[in-house]
């Protein structure tokens, strides 16, 4: 078991793992316990490792490792709905061209992506924060890629209301 | 809804994933249905929102020392593995000693008092844990024109890149890191053998001031403000050089 290869290889993504994992259990301490742990897991099955995406190899066993934690621990945020269908977002607003406001603000946002249902809310970390195309992530995830584009078309949309109810309830309706 | 579909198929045209006869029926469908212009204009407006937000978080200091101190290694040492470890040791107690000499060293660099000692002990635990393999930059490369735009969108400020290599200091790349709370520019250049990283971000007040320098367990650092941002040059370089690189990085 060649330490030293595993560090040149595996550690350079430990900001992937870190960041994969933080976003799903949404704890900075939990997060690092996990990392930890996917490592040392990592270390174990490096012998089988062919080469290829380092990164994507290692976040599968973050991600495993991640979602085994959640069913232990917080098995509630597991049964979040996963509704698929997509439509055309639908939302009551007077002036349809004055949807969504320009600024974002980072609070609103990070608070928003977490209350998201967890399944999406990892295809959205794995597309926008990862940056991880469709295939990488419907190998990653082990779902049609299809099915990707659908959760990330939901997500975002669930986003963008959670994020208007939060502009609603600061006031600022109906803002361009 | 009609358009359920091409709701979808939004989606993968903002992420660059469909191909280029279905982009184009995408780009001719827009403009002519105001509810897909309407959600395309939306969604455009989301993914602005997440580069500027900059959710992305990195790991922590220090998890990575503790991960590779977990992993088990040989009994039987191979000499390499025992220099590596060796040279951990003496990383670590460079860093003991940094801190301790920082602290009475730098009371009052940069007018920051408090700040400014951890800022010079964060300043080269960076630069060291940059030379760690695979931590130099994230984006390589010669080109003062490829560095400079690569930090668009990922911090909020452009950093001044430009390339010395006929000087005998060429550009190596650049990196984001993470000092003092914030999002930095690290742009990696070099000297000979030497690495030297220059950081770089915003500052509040604009006022310029002359140049700093200080040094510590072997390593220099020179700090400079100008143009609104600071700049701190950090290398192993002796520094009569690495002030000749500062000149130039001033002209």
């Amino acid at each position: 078991m060649d330490a030293g290869r595993f560090e040149r290889i595996v550690l350079p993504h430990l900001d992937a793992a870190f960041n994969l994992a933080r976003w799903l259990v949404r704890n900075q301490q939990d997060a690092q316990d996990i990392v930890q742990e996917a490592c040392l897991r990592a270390f174990k099955f490096f012998g089988g490792f062919q080469g290829g995406d380092a990164r994507s190899w290692l976040l599968k066993i973050v991600r495993n490792t991640s979602y085994s934690f959640l069913e232990k621990n917080r098995p509630a945020s597991l049964a979040e709905e996963f509704d698929e269908k997509v439509h055309v977002s639908e939302m009551p607003e007077p002036d349809a061209e004055a949807v969504l406001v320009r600024s974002v603000e980072t609070r609103m946002l990070r608070e928003a992506l977490d209350e998201l249902p967890v399944r999406f809310r990892e295809i959205i970390v794995l597309r926008e924060l990862e940056g991880l195309s469709y295939k990488e992530i419907a190998e990653l995830t082990e779902i049609p890629i299809g099915t990707v584009m659908s959760s990330l078309a939901r997500g975002r949309e669930r986003l963008r209301e959670s994020l208007l109810r939060a502009r609603g309830k600061e006031g600022l309706r109906g803002v361009r | 809804m009609a358009c359920d579909d091409n709701a979808r198929l939004i989606h993968g045209y903002i992420d660059g994933e469909l191909d280029l006869v279905r982009s184009l029926e995408i780009e001719e469908h827009v403009k002519t249905c105001p509810d897909c212009a309407q959600e395309l204009w939306n969604q455009q407006t989301l993914r602005k929102a997440f580069r500027s937000a900059n959710l992305y978080e990195r790991a922590p200091e220090g998890l990575e020392a503790k991960i590779r101190a977990s992993l088990p290694r040989e009994s039987k040492v191979v000499p390499l593995e025992r220099r590596r470890a060796l040279q951990w040791l003496a990383v670590a107690a460079a860093i003991a000693v940094v801190l301790f000499t920082t602290f009475r060293v730098l009371p009052s660099l940069i007018g920051r008092p408090e700040s400014s000692a951890v800022m010079a002990e964060e300043i080269v635990t960076s630069h060291i844990r940059s030379l760690q393999p695979g931590h130099l930059v994230d984006v390589q490369s010669t080109d003062q024109h490829t560095v400079k735009p690569w930090f668009n969108g990922k911090v909020d400020f452009s950093p001044p890149v430009k390339d010395f290599a006929e000087e005998g200091f060429p550009l190596v790349g650049g990196r984001l890191d993470y000092l003092d709370h914030r999002n930095v520019a690290a742009l990696v250049y070099q000297r000979a053998k030497h690495i030297i990283n220059v950081y770089v971000w915003p500052e509040e007040s604009k006022a310029a001031r002359a140049p700093r320098s200080i040094s510590s367990q072997g390593y220099n650092m020179i700090f400079w403000q100008a143009g609104g941002m600071y700049f701190c040059a950090v290398s192993d370089l002796n520094t009569r050089e690495l002030q000749q690189f500062v000149d130039l990085l001033q002209k």
